[in-house]
């Protein structure tokens, strides 16, 4: 099953020094690629690991003594010819053996992403098992290796596929008594439908109501620092991110717009946004960096109201308090007398961003918080925009299903929502569905 | 020996149900047309089961009628008892069904062609085709050539709809008889020229069960099954039902009419090895359903009348190819079948078929011009499914032979008919394809009650509309948009409707009289006892209008969806494209493609198996078609 005409490689591993370096090449030359560089006269037996000295086809010089693996076409990666090739690493060798690979007839560099692109054509993975080995090779933090090796399992088209499974199902006994009504069919079959579609949607809606975790241990979970001005909201920034990210001065009112840090606390994918200090002043320009503070406030999944420990806290900040996922931090504790100002009952963690003081009691208040949100009991999440919408109409169909008073209206919604799912995973057919009816129901009048 | 040549411009070859509506509509557009079958007694013959219409196959019908096609019409003048199935259910999925009496559905059948002008009925079987090869080595179609050495009959059009007679091939339990239906000899040689054309072909199965007389059953038993009353006709043109309706019964099997047909499996063709052919899913022998279905304890048996003076009863439900005696032992133990007398044993027949991606949108051959095929021959299974292809197949030959290169085509968002050839020829067919609604992916739109509305327009400006129809048409259009228009005008508010007890949310909003018509629980009462001038509407125009109201919103999102696929449906793919030069194109897409030839970009999309990638690489190999 040959999607490109050419034959690509790349090295498959990490640039740089290493114990060993794997080259990965896929199209119909690989095999011919293999017979001249490992210099054998028949392709070895397929997926067996042979060692074999490899040689530049050219002029016949050593390039390395290392390990070859054949997978011939269509039980391999790309559903291409697959060959892997195992050398030792170090920037030498691999350049060697890439120049040897370059010089070979029908065989070029792969662009980012090619084999999955290939993998994907064949039929090998699906749209989220691609979207997934883009996000494997992305991921900077454990959690996001984690779900992404989950989504490349199948976690989330499996958990797509079965819901796509049984509204098939669901609809294809909905079909079967519009079809067939002189037929013998059990009854209730509408009324088991609409019991049926009623549970998919509660379920569907549960699976929506995550706090779009899987898009933020992407792109990380939003946390937002805000507080009066110089409360030392930047100072923190600073030394939570452990380098100089925002400008700190004395001046109140120093940070205008939002600064944003990405860090990885424990493993979870963070993003911290320093904001502008709230208070009903200044120019203009610091207005505006007031509303984009509260703005951000809003979608923020956690807040680090930041005090003035050594002064009375303010009652906007107080006022912060209120929203849920909100942590209180009294800064400067190098100050004098400040945890005297929190008396009253409000849990919070004294600070100094300036001395260190305490940073690692709210590091680990972050990382709880973080692993809260992110839990999401095994299941693999949706983690794209694009899976949500399809979701999202999913269930706006199936709600009209539910409140719709003709069967055929309760079957056209329940073919919209099956499309919609079908949208991030495959597609639905007329085929499926009479499969369904025919191996469900006994149908012949 | 031979006689002189005799021409035509268009030659149906078949007196089926494709073939007299290929043969009505080629000639209903001015084409000398001749029809050519082996007995022109058997014309318009119901082989399997005396019934017409259904789900789907209702809408099919109905369609035919609104291109002025024949079959409604003669099955209004035959139908002994008509049943709107599904009439609980929306208008979108209510079909109009009719059991026949058989000799007078052939005898209205064969009285309609007779009647027909341009159209000429030999008797005769046809062996073979004559062929010419042009320059650019395509061949075509100059003629037929009769058996026996009767005349050579030339015409550049040949529409072949022989049935399951291309190398028929009857089981009775182990006895294999090669016929095209009991008692008349299959088609042997027409397999073997399309054969040497090249032509790809499969072996399909159907099935028939065995027929009893209705003196030796015990009718007083059963379970009634009644007509409508009064019985809804087909035809848009019919006015009232004239023949006298009967009822139908219905009886079960049970655990021991399974047992038998258990014991018995081995002697099955079909478990035995005997028949090779795929038969539906959809209309599996008694002995298939006792297999799959081990856990049902009961099959249900329509016992249908063949005709008003004929006692022959069709036991629709136990199509069956067991032996004969198995088949007396089984029915023996069915209530009320216990002395039934077999006037003819079931059997099962199979058949060759041509793969249908091997026709065009028109259903003429890509690999011999002029040549068309339509009905059973194409792997569909049905009367109506078999007619609807003859009504395309007739219409296109004889545009053809007027020397138009307009070919008249339906599309999926227009018509039932647009959705089966669309299927047929785009993904082809492993088992007989039969038309169900759940096929037609625009329904709600696609209805039994608008097929007219839907497909006169376009009958008329091709010409294959008569005046009649035409005149009748208009009138009901012009009554539609009458009764729209005064019924939008009529509003009441929440307040004067909950004054004559009709409920709506008392929001302050007026309803107007269409609204409320869409309302299913109250709907057209409500609306005649508070404007009673509406009274004056026809019932079936008021129907007509609620219908579309009940819809409102699916209708539009459905619109939306039609010119979405349409888009695609504009660019077209040439015929003679050299797959194999398309870089990105694997060989088992490649292989997919050649075997369809899609027309358009839209149709490659609905081959099964064709990814999107591929779709992509096609892309840039097609041309918009203008608008």
């Amino acid at each position: 099953m040959l999607v490109e005409s050419d034959t690509i490689y790349a090295l498959a591993t990490a640039h740089g020094r290493a114990g060993i370096a794997v080259f990965r090449l896929s199209g119909p030359s690989a095999g011919e690629a293999l017979r001249q560089i490992a210099k054998l006269d028949v392709l070895p037996d397929p997926r067996r690991t042979i060692r074999c000295r490899m040689v530049d086809p050219a002029t016949g010089d050593l390039l390395d003594d290392g390990l070859a693996i054949w997978f011939p076409s269509p039980a391999s990666l790309t559903g291409e010819d697959v060959v892997e090739l195992h050398i030792h690493g170090g920037r030498a060798t691999t350049d060697a053996v890439a120049a040897a690979l370059s010089s070979l007839g029908g065989l070029r560099l792969a662009e980012p992403g090619e084999f999955s692109k290939r993998a994907f054509l064949a039929g090998k993975i699906d749209l989220t098992g691609a979207e997934a080995v883009a996000d494997l090779v992305d991921a900077e933090t454990e959690a996001q290796r984690r779900q992404a090796l989950a989504q490349l399992g199948g976690g989330l088209a499996g958990r797509l596929e079965v819901w796509r499974a049984q509204l098939i199902d669901v609809l294809a006994h909905i079909e079967a008594w519009i079809d067939f009504p002189d037929e013998d069919l059990p009854d209730g079959v509408a009324r088991s439908a609409r019991e049926k579609i009623g549970g998919l949607r509660a379920e569907m809606g549960e699976f929506l109501a995550d706090n779009r975790r899987g898009e933020r241990l992407r792109d990380g979970l939003q946390i937002a620092i805000l507080g009066a001005p110089n409360a030392g909201k930047s100072s923190l920034l600073n030394a939570l991110a452990r380098r100089d990210v925002a400008i700190v001065s004395d001046t109140a009112g120093t940070t205008r717009d939002v600064i944003e840090v990405h860090l990885d606390l424990g493993g979870w994918p963070v993003t911290l946004a320093d904001t502008a200090g709230l208070r009903e002043a200044g120019d203009e320009i610091e207005q505006e960096g007031v509303r984009r503070a509260l703005d951000r406030s809003e979608v923020a999944d956690l807040r680090l109201v930041v005090f003035d420990g050594s002064t009375k806290p303010d009652t906007t900040s107080l006022g912060l308090l209120e929203n849920k996922d909100t942590i209180a931090v009294a800064n400067k504790s190098d100050l004098p007398g400040s945890a005297a100002n929190f008396s009253d009952g409000i849990d919070t963690l004294t600070v100094s961003a300036k001395t260190g003081d305490g940073l690692a009691g709210l590091l680990t208040r972050i990382e709880a918080a973080a692993a809260t949100f992110f839990d999401h009991g095994g299941q693999a999440p949706l983690t794209r925009a694009r899976h949500r919408e399809a979701l999202v109409a999913c269930v706006a169909s199936l709600e009209r299903a539910v409140a719709a008073k003709k069967s055929e209206l309760v079957a056209e919604d329940l073919r919209l929502a099956a499309r919609a799912l079908g949208r991030v995973t495959g597609r639905v057919d007329v085929e499926d569905l009479l499969d369904v009816i025919f191996a469900d129901f006994c149908i012949g009048k | 020996m031979s006689e002189p040549e005799i021409a035509y411009d268009v030659i149906v070859v078949g007196g089926g149900h494709a073939g007299c509506e290929a043969a009505a509509a080629s000639a209903r557009l001015g084409a000398k047309t001749l029809l050519v079958t082996h007995r022109a007694d058997t014309i318009g013959e119901m082989s399997c089961n005396p019934a017409i219409g259904g789900l789907g196959k209702g809408h099919l019908v109905r369609e035919i009628d609104a291109l002025d096609g024949i079959m409604g019409r003669v099955i209004d003048r035959a139908g002994i008892q008509f049943r709107i199935l599904n009439r609980r259910k929306g208008p979108a999925v209510q079909g109009p069904r009719a059991q026949a009496d058989r000799k007078l559905y052939r005898g209205a059948m064969q009285a309609v062609l007779r009647e027909q002008p341009n159209l000429d009925i030999r008797e005769g079987g046809v062996e073979d085709l004559i062929l010419a090869t042009g320059e650019d080595d395509r061949q075509s179609v100059t003629g037929v050539i009769l058996g026996d050495g009767r005349p050579r009959l030339a015409a550049g059009r040949v529409v072949i709809t022989t049935g399951t007679f291309l190398r028929g091939l009857i089981h009775i339990g182990e006895q294999k008889t090669p016929a095209g239906r009991v008692g008349e000899s299959p088609a042997l040689g027409l397999s073997e020229t399309l054969e040497n054309c090249g032509f790809r072909l499969g072996r399909l199965k159907t099935g028939t069960p065995p027929r009893l007389d209705g003196k030796t059953i015990d009718w007083a038993q059963l379970e009634v099954q009644r007509g409508d009353d009064p019985p809804e006709p087909f035809s848009y043109l019919t006015d009232r039902i004239e023949t006298p309706q009967i009822a139908c019964h219905i009886t079960y099997t049970n655990p021991d009419t399974h047992r038998i047909i258990e014991d018995n499996i081995h002697r099955a063709p079909m478990y035995s090895g005997q028949i090779g052919g795929t038969g539906p899913r959809y209309c599996p022998s008694i002995e298939d359903k006792v297999v799959r279905f081990a856990g049902k304890e009961r099959h249900q048996i329509f016992l249908e009348p063949e005709g008003l003076d004929d006692d022959t009863v069709y036991p629709n439900g136990i199509s069956t190819s067991l032996p004969e005696d198995v088949q007396h032992a089984f029915l023996r133990q069915i209530p009320s079948l216990e002395n039934a007398r077999v006037i003819r044993p079931g059997y099962a027949i199979e058949y060759d078929y041509v793969d249908p991606r091997e026709l065009r949108p028109t259903l003429e051959t890509r690999r011999v011009a002029g040549l068309y095929l339509a009905g059973q021959i194409n792997g569909t299974t049905g009367y109506e499914e078999a007619a609807a292809q003859g009504l395309m197949a007739g219409l296109n030959a004889a545009i053809s032979a007027g020397g138009s290169t307009e070919p008249f085509t339906l599309d999926r968002g227009e018509a039932y008919i647009g959705v089966m050839i669309d299927d047929l020829i785009t993904r082809g067919t492993t088992e007989p394809y039969r038309m169900f609604t759940s096929r037609a992916e625009y329904r709600l739109s696609l209805r039994a009650d608008n097929a007219d509305q839907r497909l006169t327009l376009a009958g008329l400006s091709l010409g294959c509309v008569g005046s009649d129809r035409a005149a009748s048409f208009e009138a009901k259009m012009a009554a539609i948009a009458r009764a729209r228009t005064q019924l939008a005008a009529l509003s009441a508010t929440p307040k004067a409707l909950a004054a004559r007890d009709i409920r709506v949310s008392r929001d302050g909003v007026p309803r107007s009289a269409l609204k409320l018509l869409a309302q299913p629980e109250m709907g057209m009462e409500a609306v005649a006892r508070l404007w009673p001038e509406t009274r004056e509407i026809a019932p079936a125009i008021l129907q007509q209008v609620a219908n579309d109201a009940l819809y409102e919103g699916y209708l539009d999102r459905q619109q939306a969806d039609i010119a979405a696929y349409r888009k695609d449906e504009m660019l077209s793919l040439p015929e003679d494209l050299d797959y194999a030069s398309i870089g990105g194109l694997s060989n088992e897409m490649r292989e997919k493609l050649e075997a369809t030839r899609p027309a358009t970009l839209g149709a490659a999309g609905r081959i099964p198996g064709v990814t999107p990638a591929a779709l992509t690489a096609l892309l840039r190999h097609a041309r918009r078609i203008a608008a």
